[in-house]
């Protein structure tokens, strides 16, 4: 009485997920073997639940176990797995095989614009600098005897930037990012403005003088291609733009809220 | 629990290497602003030049004479040379800033565009001020026809 299942009913068949055989191309690198990059391509029979991790994996596990690339937690909360999908920069794991033209064969490659060190592994180094420069921790001179009070509308202020999980996804989409490797990048801007904007934080004009440079938002030519790409949903054109009027403002609370 | 125990940072903070000037700011905003002067003045120019009266078929010597008597004109082309010309330089400079990485190259890039700039601006606006349609000096039979006769 217990089971779902009444015992001897016919179990109703589960429809079963529709298979295909996707080609996905790869651009392949070792360092130790090759001076340039090449492309390989591998068909694989996946299905229309699968992601393009999901047939990195099958190429790795039952084709050829030298596919190098990152992945952690598989559930587009890591940030490990940002890689150039058929030209566009993309989680592998939050990119489904059945949203992407699977009669053409599907191209895989390392994001660019960071140094390549195997396969579809770039080094992050550059990146992780240029964030850490930005100063991205709470600057507060009071004491935190208890929580410091913010109102539901300060909060929203800087909410879309809050959700960044650094993998570089829009950094390395950018056209200026990949001739300019100096440029201090988006996330880095993201992950200022999450603090710039926040109402208990008091280290806004440090960050703002960083971010005033050579190097920093005024390199920015409205691309949006870094709003395209980022798998969290994060404007990142429009963050970098409130940056600069901040600058031009000389103070982030200046700012009006663009709707 | 209270924060009272956790120690000073090993380093402070040290603010970033200050440049004298910051132009990035001054560029991002003067292109913005001369564009919108841009719109204004290259469309303006374009319409008088091309489409009003008997269009394109009037322009010929004694139609730029005729625009350079009004001092309207001087001032509308100064202010079209010098906007769009800095602006110009200063949208190739980005370009070669993107592009450019090797030091040598790079230098020897901006020093073009800042010399071709600068004789341009002095060569447009001495034509502009000193332009004079009927030279009192001039050989006999090579001024145009709109010239007094001595
Ligand atoms: C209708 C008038 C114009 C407007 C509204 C305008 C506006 C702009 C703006 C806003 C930018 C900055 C783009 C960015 O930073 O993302 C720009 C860049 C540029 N402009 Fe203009 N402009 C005009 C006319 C001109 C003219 C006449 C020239 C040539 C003399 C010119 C040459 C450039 C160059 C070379 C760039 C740099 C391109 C780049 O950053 O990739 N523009 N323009
Ligand atoms: S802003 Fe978006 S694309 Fe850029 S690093 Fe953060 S999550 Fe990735
Ligand atoms: S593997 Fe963690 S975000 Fe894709």
């Amino acid at each position: 009485m217990s089971t779902a299942i009444a015992e001897g009913a016919p179990a109703t068949p589960i429809a079963e997920v529709p298979s295909f055989t996707v080609t996905l191309i790869i651009r392949r690198f070792d360092p130790d073997v090759d001076t340039e990059p090449h492309w390989q391509d591998f068909d694989v029979e996946m299905h229309g639940t699968d992601r393009v991790l999901d047939a990195l994996h099958k190429i790795k596990w039952e084709i050829d176990g030298s596919l190098s690339f990152r992945r952690s937690c598989a559930h587009g909360v890591c940030g490990s797995d940002a890689m150039r999908i058929n030209g566009r920069n993309r989680l592998a794991c939050k990119t489904l095989l059945k949203d992407l033209d699977i009669t053409k064969p599907i191209y895989v490659e390392a994001i660019k614009g960071l140094p390549l060190e195997k396969d579809l592994i770039v080094d992050m180094d550059p990146f992780f600098e240029s964030f850490k420069a930005v100063q991205p921790f709470l600057m507060a001179s009071s004491k935190p005897e208890k929580e410091r009070l913010q109102s539901v509308v300060q909060r929203e202020r800087f909410d879309d930037t809050t959700k960044c999980i650094l993998c570089a996804a829009c950094t390395s989409s950018c056209p200026v990012f990949w001739t300019d490797g100096q440029y201090f990048g988006h996330a880095a801007i993201v992950n200022a403005h999450r603090f710039i904007f926040d109402s208990r934080d008091e280290g806004a004009q440090v960050r703002l003088d960083i971010l005033n440079d050579k190097e920093g938002v005024w390199r920015c030519r409205t691309t949006f291609n870094c709003t395209d790409a980022c798998p969290r949903g994060i404007e990142v054109t429009k963050a970098i733009a409130e940056v600069k009027q901040a600058i031009l403002k000389g103070s982030p609370e200046r700012v009006s809220i663009a709707l | 629990m209270t924060t009272e125990t956790i120690p000073a940072p090993r380093s402070s903070y040290a603010p970033p290497k200050k440049r004298r000037v910051n132009w990035e700011k001054w560029g991002w905003l003067y292109m913005r602003i001369s564009g919108l002067f841009l719109v204004v003045l290259i469309f303006g120019h374009l319409f008088v030049n091309l489409a009003s009266g008997a269009g394109v078929r009037e322009i010929d010597f004694a139609f730029i004479a005729g625009k350079y008597a009004t001092p309207f004109w001087i001032v509308w082309d100064t202010l079209l040379l010098w906007f769009a010309l800095i602006h110009g330089a200063n949208g190739m400079r980005t370009i070669v800033n993107d592009y450019a990485h090797r030091v040598v190259l790079r230098r020897v890039l901006l020093t073009a565009i800042l010399v071709s700039t600068v004789v341009l601006l002095v060569l447009g606006t001495l034509v502009i001020y000193t332009f004079d349609p009927c030279p009192a000096n001039a050989a006999a039979g090579t001024l145009p026809t709109f010239c007094p006769v001595k």
